[in-house]
């Protein structure tokens, strides 16, 4: 078996707030194997841009704590890690990008100083040569005259322009494992397409891995191949996308894909998840997902089903598809 | 049908190559009118400052007791005061004072308030309990209450007025710094710089502090302002500038007793107070439009 570059095991994020403890990440089982696209899906709120800044670390704190859990990155376990260890990985072997590219730069400095700053941070080249290599990344992303944007600041670039140059940041050092969150939610659609196609291709020519946060479900059978849906702080399923779209399991990832849009059928209205996502506790008892159900049951309500393997590679946390209920009744 | 995908957009006409923030603010801000006029001022004052022993017609300290109290003549443009030294003189060797307390002042309080700003905007915990609460003790004095106290106990000279106003005035910038760089902390590009894995040092100098300091330019413009009223009023009641140094709030407390019958000697020092204040409050709310954002539209 493949050792993936990163598993996730039984991570738990918690946030103190003034109503207590908040468990946002509540227990998510994650991996990701070497080249592959994993798209994790789920509503606001459901823990997914927790998930991905645990990983690096950069969950504000306080209020926010990795509670438990353990993160394996290329098998080593980077939850007890020092920050200045952590820094070391940071925009080498993981990078991240955001959702926002009109404020994740610097509006003080030119684009090109702020390429150059992660090359110059981790691979200690001279100016020179962090320039070129910054050019070449420019190019790489597709940006246009790439010896003139790089002395541009970034308010003189459009949003699209600002995301590969987020994107060229993040993978001038050749990340193994690059974290996308939402990154393409704050563009039009045309530039999406451009900047999932680029990250498809760094996917494809690099093989870089890529964790795919969106709440698109477009977006991930565009561009994915396997799929973890997320919901209150848990996977609730996880599979291939092809099992994922054509046989969902879990009645949440049922509702998900009933509620788009589709080309080829003339629905009135579209399906709507009904109710509205939990506030989270530590106190919840019974799956998170029983009150908007359409198929709950007694059990749903008392206790929390685990996430349980039903094909191959296909995992659902659902009492309808937990062997040891049914053969409990 | 890679590349064809990865062809962004056409290129834009070629951008204006001299354009930064900060080219930007100096465009917005020579269109302010009033703001230039506050410049103007201020730099007519910073030239007769540096070209004082070139302009004035007599020496600041020269007494000539058989001229005390004179109008305005051709020979005394401002008059004369009570010991006969020529008003004009002092004025201009005035400016150099006022203008030296207020710069330098301001600079010492920018540094340390912007210093213990950042410290416990950044680390925030323990480190911002008790820069804040320190910040809370020195506000919770009237300023001249506190700057007579502190030149109390270091002794009356312009010094000790001048090390009196920055310390009184350390909390004005150590709280705005500390707010901006709690704004600062959670803007994405501080987390996108700690994804890159810069350290914290790093982030401090270079994305946290170039970025604060458009609200320290502009609060120190004022801030300028109250220094010289500030030194002033300390020279008004003796604990500032010490004779017979040409202080122009000094000035205006030895001539007052004159007041009614020769009131040049309270008129001109007290234009010369006005007007650098006004030049200094004048530039500051022009750079307050031009800088700050909110201020926009």
């Amino acid at each position: 078996m493949i050792q993936p570059i990163l598993s996730i095991e039984n991570l738990h994020t918690h946030f103190l707030t003034d109503r207590g403890e908040v468990p946002a990440v509540d227990g998510v089982d994650l991996y990701i194997n070497p080249g592959e696209v994993l798209g994790v899906v789920g509503e606001s709120g459901c823990g997914k841009s927790v998930t991905s800044l645990s990983i690096l670390k950069l969950v504000p704190s306080p209020p926010g704590r990795i509670v438990d859990g353990r993160i394996l990155l290329k098998g080593r376990d980077i939850v007890p890690l020092k920050e200045k260890d952590m820094r070391k990985i940071r925009g080498d072997s993981v990078s991240m990008i955001f959702q926002e590219p009109m404020t994740s730069l610097n509006p003080l400095f030119t684009v090109g100083q702020q390429i150059m700053e992660t090359v110059r941070l981790h691979r200690g080249r001279s100016r020179k040569e962090a320039r070129e290599h910054a050019v070449g990344m420019l190019r790489k992303v597709g940006i246009p005259r790439p010896e003139a944007i790089i002395d541009e600041y970034p308010h003189q670039l459009s949003g699209g322009m600002r995301q590969r140059v987020m994107i060229a940041m993040s993978i001038s050092c050749s990340p193994e494992l690059l974290i996308a969150d939402e990154p393409t939610t704050a563009l039009d659609v045309t530039i999406q397409a451009q900047i999932l196609e680029l990250i498809r291709q760094l996917n494809e020519e690099q093989g870089t891995a890529v964790m795919l946060i969106t709440h698109d479900l477009g977006v991930v059978a565009e561009m994915c191949h396997r799929v973890a849906v997320m919901y209150a702080g848990k996977v609730v399923e996880e599979g291939s996308v092809h099992d994922i779209f054509k046989n969902p399991l879990h009645p949440y990832t049922r509702g998900l894909i009933a509620s788009v849009p589709r080309m080829d059928e003339a629905k009135e209205r579209l399906y709507s998840i009904p109710g509205n996502v939990p506030i989270l506790s530590t106190e919840m008892q019974g799956c998170r997902f029983a009150p908007r159900c359409p198929e709950v049951m007694e059990l749903c309500m008392q206790s929390l089903p685990a996430l349980t393997r039903q094909e191959e590679q296909h995992s659902c946390r659902c009492w309808l598809f937990d062997r040891e209920q049914e053969d409990a009744v | 049908m890679g590349q064809a995908a990865l062809q962004a957009p056409p290129p834009k006409a070629p951008a204006d190559q001299a354009s930064g923030p900060w080219r930007d603010a100096w465009k917005a801000f020579r269109k302010n009118k009033t703001a230039m006029a506050g410049l103007g001022i201020i730099l007519f004052f910073v030239l007769i400052a540096l070209l004082a022993p070139w302009i004035a017609p007599y020496d600041f300290k020269a007494q000539q007791l058989v001229n005390r109290l004179k109008p305005p003549s051709a020979e005394h443009w401002f008059g004369t005061d009570d010991l006969g030294r020529d008003l004009f003189t002092r004025v201009i060797y005035g400016a150099r004072i006022s203008l030296w307390v207020g710069f330098f002042s301001v600079i010492g309080s920018i540094i340390v308030g912007t210093a213990l700003g950042i410290l416990a905007g950044y680390y925030g915990k323990w480190m911002d309990m008790i820069i804040s609460r320190l910040f809370d003790i020195l506000l919770a004095f009237p300023s001249i209450l506190l700057a007579i106290a502190i030149v109390a106990i270091l002794g009356p000279s312009l010094q000790n007025a001048l090390y009196a106003i920055a310390i009184v005035n350390i909390p004005t910038y150590g709280r705005l710094v500390r707010a901006k760089v709690l704004s600062l902390k959670s803007e994405e590009y501080i987390t996108a710089a700690r994804a890159i894995g810069m350290k914290n040092g790093r982030i401090l100098f270079s994305h946290i502090l170039p970025n604060s300091l458009t609200p320290i330019i502009v609060q120190g413009t004022l801030g300028v302002a109250t220094a010289i009223i500030e030194a002033a009023a300390l020279g008004f009641l003796g604990l500032g500038a010490q004779p017979p140094d040409p202080e122009w709030g000094k000035m205006l407390s030895d001539s007052r007793q004159f007041i009614q019958k020769a009131p040049w000697t309270v008129v001109f020092p007290g234009l010369s107070i006005m007007l650098t204040v006004l030049g200094f409050n004048l530039m500051g709310d022009g750079l307050r439009d031009v800088l700050d954002p909110r201020m926009k539209n």
